[in-house]
């Protein structure tokens, strides 16, 4: 069943998927949290993970930049490869990994450092930029991307904290978006903050979609609906329904799937 | 049990004897937190005034007015061998001994006391000074003021009671009207003990100074800060930020914590069997003291790291690993900084302890008495707190105030590291 699904999804798309994860199998300890997911990220799509709390969403999408290697108990089986490399092989670097799979939190969290060197941060650690100049210009463009430049640009020297919360969820993209990743995935990325700045964030995800591979976990599903074109509903560590976001939405397959988006439970 | 609830009466008076007992309760708990802050006051003034009343004399001295005659033949020297090279040999090699007790035993004899009880035993070192200060003084005959004795220092000071019993107290009637006879003469003056500032220990009070103490603790506590802080610091972060978290590390967690509740002595006894008896090294020696209160305090480095950084959030180690930085990368561009106040704040507040400790430095040898000011890390010496337990020891009255004086030295010390732990402290702290 699984396999018809995610050949009606891919129907859709002519480009070859960026990641594919093929029954992933996550265990905290005794526990398991994931129970074989399988999904395919491609760039031009945003993928949103939706669910009820504790339905797995959040470590799966930290098992795709292997952002779960910092939990001793955790243990993952399965295959995830991102452009064909298998990315829990022994060969594969995971710094270089999480430097092509980009990460924004839930809580906006800059560094305690200035506007400019939280961008300039990555690109720093990596040797992306031979001259200041470089750096100067990779660390604009990013926060032009990132829709701030304009809010920020004659005060870079500010703390990166004391902006606003929106403000600093933005920073935090342009820090994600400043070593040029191939995938950014964000976990709940508007759950800390107000509704204008949702709308923007929502926004700027749209204006990234085609560059980068976008993977978005949310509680909203109106936000799902907004920005995504595929979405995956999460359930107690099961992979429910996979498909595009407008099939999901207005004609899901699977009961759970509809009493979930219906606001039956969750 | 199914009648409907009765309204409220707010302003009723068992409601209102309620009101005010609670507001009787909050007056009585401030009252006594109020209390106990003033009870530690007072306790902290007495304490302080107590010290600095018996011992800010001890900065201070009683000097002589004698009349010298730089008797070139008495001194075994001329000004000609002052001129060029040799001359600090040629002043070592002079008889300024000679023309002190001249100069004291004809005053002495005026005054009708024994030359000894007039001037200090080491008198003689302010005519050396002061010919290395003026060669052209040799053969010359001038008024110098020199350190009086001891027992002249305490009346000078007032701190003998001239109304006990000739038997009881360390001066004679003569002496006494020797002493006056001096003052109203003007032959007399209180001015700054320079000797006790830049001397070390002496069998006589008027001769010992604390700087051999100071300079001892000094060297001591760079031998442990530069041990214990590296080692410390890494350790923390290993534990924290690498080390497996299974039974091995449990245990060593519990080790460290129990070392930290350790008694001082037992690291002297350490300090003692292997510094000392295993490797060899210099007894009484700063570098052993600095090793074993090394061995003290970097349990409590280790502690203090760990909690500090424990505190750092773990959001900003998300965020560096989310842009793919590797563990060294997060650990000392973003936890350690961040962690830096608390760390320093812990280790200086370590620092401070070893500062005070004097059991496993008498297990050393650091209790020795040392006349030298210590020239390096493996010459003899003492340090502060060994220092004020040797002086308290002595029977000389002289020494009381010296004690009290050391105790201000080492109060002034703490008081700068901590002010030191503040101002670094303020200084990295960093809010978000």
């Amino acid at each position: 069943m699984m396999a018809t699904m995610t050949a009606n999804a891919e129907a859709a798309v002519t480009s070859p998927p960026k990641m594919t994860a093929r029954d992933v199998k996550v265990f905290y300890g005794d526990k398991q949290a994931l129970n074989g997911v399988s999904i395919d990220v491609h760039t031009d799509l945003v993928t949103a993970f939706i669910g009820p709390s504790g339905c797995g969403k959040s470590t799966f999408l930290r098992c795709l930049n292997r952002m779960n290697d910092t939990i001793d108990a955790a243990r993952i089986e399965g295959r995830i490869e991102l452009e064909g490399h298998d990315i829990y092989a022994p060969d594969m670097d995971v710094v270089q990994l999480r430097a092509r799979v980009g990460m924004v939190f839930q809580k906006p969290n800059p560094f305690p450092k200035s506007i400019y060197e939280n961008v300039a941060y990555g690109p720093r650690i990596h040797g992306l930029a031979s001259t200041k100049a470089e750096l100067d210009t990779i660390v604009e463009q990013s926060l032009v991307r990132a829709s701030l430049w304009s809010e920020v640009k004659d005060r870079l020297q500010d703390s990166g904290t004391a902006l606003s919360g929106g403000q600093q969820q933005r920073l935090c993209i342009a820090r994600a978006i400043a070593v040029d990743p191939e995938v950014i995935l964000m976990d709940e990325p508007c759950s800390a903050l107000d509704p204008i700045a949702t709308a923007k964030i929502e926004e700027l995800i749209d204006d990234l979609r085609g560059r980068y591979a976008i993977v978005i976990v949310t509680h909203n599903m109106q936000q799902a609906a907004r920005v995504s074109q595929r979405t995956a509903f999460f359930h107690l560590g099961t992979l429910v329904e996979y498909g595009d976001t407008a099939e999901i939405f207005t004609n899901p397959r699977e009961q759970r799937t509809k009493d979930y988006i219906t606001g039956r439970f969750g | 049990m199914n009648s409907p609830r009765v309204q409220t009466d707010w302003a009723s008076p068992v409601m209102q004897a309620r009101v005010r007992r609670r507001y009787a309760k909050e007056r009585r708990f401030r009252f006594m937190g109020f209390a106990a802050l003033a009870l530690a006051g007072v306790f902290l003034l007495f304490l302080l005034g107590t010290i600095f009343a018996n011992g800010y004399t001890g900065f201070l001295r009683t000097e002589v007015k004698l009349a010298v005659e730089y008797d070139p033949f008495v001194l075994g020297i001329d000004s000609s061998a002052l001129a060029g090279a040799g001359s600090e040999n040629a002043l070592n090699t002079a008889n300024f001994q000679g023309v002190m007790t001249a100069a004291t035993s004809a005053r002495a004899e005026g005054l009708g006391i024994a030359a000894k009880d007039l001037v200090s035993d080491g008198a003689w070192l302010a005519l050396r000074d002061a010919v290395r200060g003026d060669p052209a003084l040799i053969g010359q005959r001038v008024d110098v003021w020199v350190p009086t004795s001891g027992d002249f220092d305490l009346l000078g000071k007032g701190l003998i009671e001239r109304d006990a019993p000739e038997a009881n107290r360390p001066v004679s009637d003569a002496e006494i009207a020797a002493f006056d006879r001096l003052k109203s003469e003007g032959a007399v003056r209180t001015t700054l003990n320079t000797t006790f500032l830049t001397m070390a220990d002496s069998t006589s009070p008027e001769l010992a100074g604390i700087w051999g103490a100071a300079k001892g603790s000094l060297l001591t506590l760079a031998v442990t800060l530069l041990l214990c802080f590296p080692i410390g610091v890494m350790t923390a972060i290993y534990l924290e930020e690498y080390a497996p978290k299974n039974r091995f590390t449990d245990m060593i967690e519990v080790s460290i914590n129990n070392l930290a509740a350790v008694p001082s002595i037992i690291f002297g006894l350490l300090g003692l069997a292997v510094f000392l008896n295993f490797f060899g090294m210099p007894r009484s020696a700063p570098i052993v003291g600095g090793l074993t209160l090394a061995l003290m305090t970097l349990p409590v480095i280790v502690i203090a790291g760990r909690i500090a950084i424990k505190s750092v959030p773990p959001s900003i180690r998300d965020a560096a690993l989310g842009v793919g930085a590797s563990q060294i990368q997060v650990v000392f561009h973003h936890v350690l900084p961040l962690a830096l106040p608390g760390i320093l704040t812990g280790t200086i507040i370590g620092m401070a302890r070893a500062l005070g400790e004097t059991a496993p430095l008498l297990m050393i040898g650091m209790r020795a008495f040392v006349t030298d000011v210590p020239g390096g890390l493996a010459t003899p010496a003492t340090v502060l707190p060994v220092q004020i337990f040797l002086w308290s020891d002595e029977v000389a009255r002289g020494f009381v105030e010296k004690t009290s004086a050391a105790i201000m030295v080492l109060l002034v010390f703490l008081m700068l590291m901590n002010g030191l732990a503040i101002y670094l402290r303020n200084k990295f702290e960093k809010r978000w």
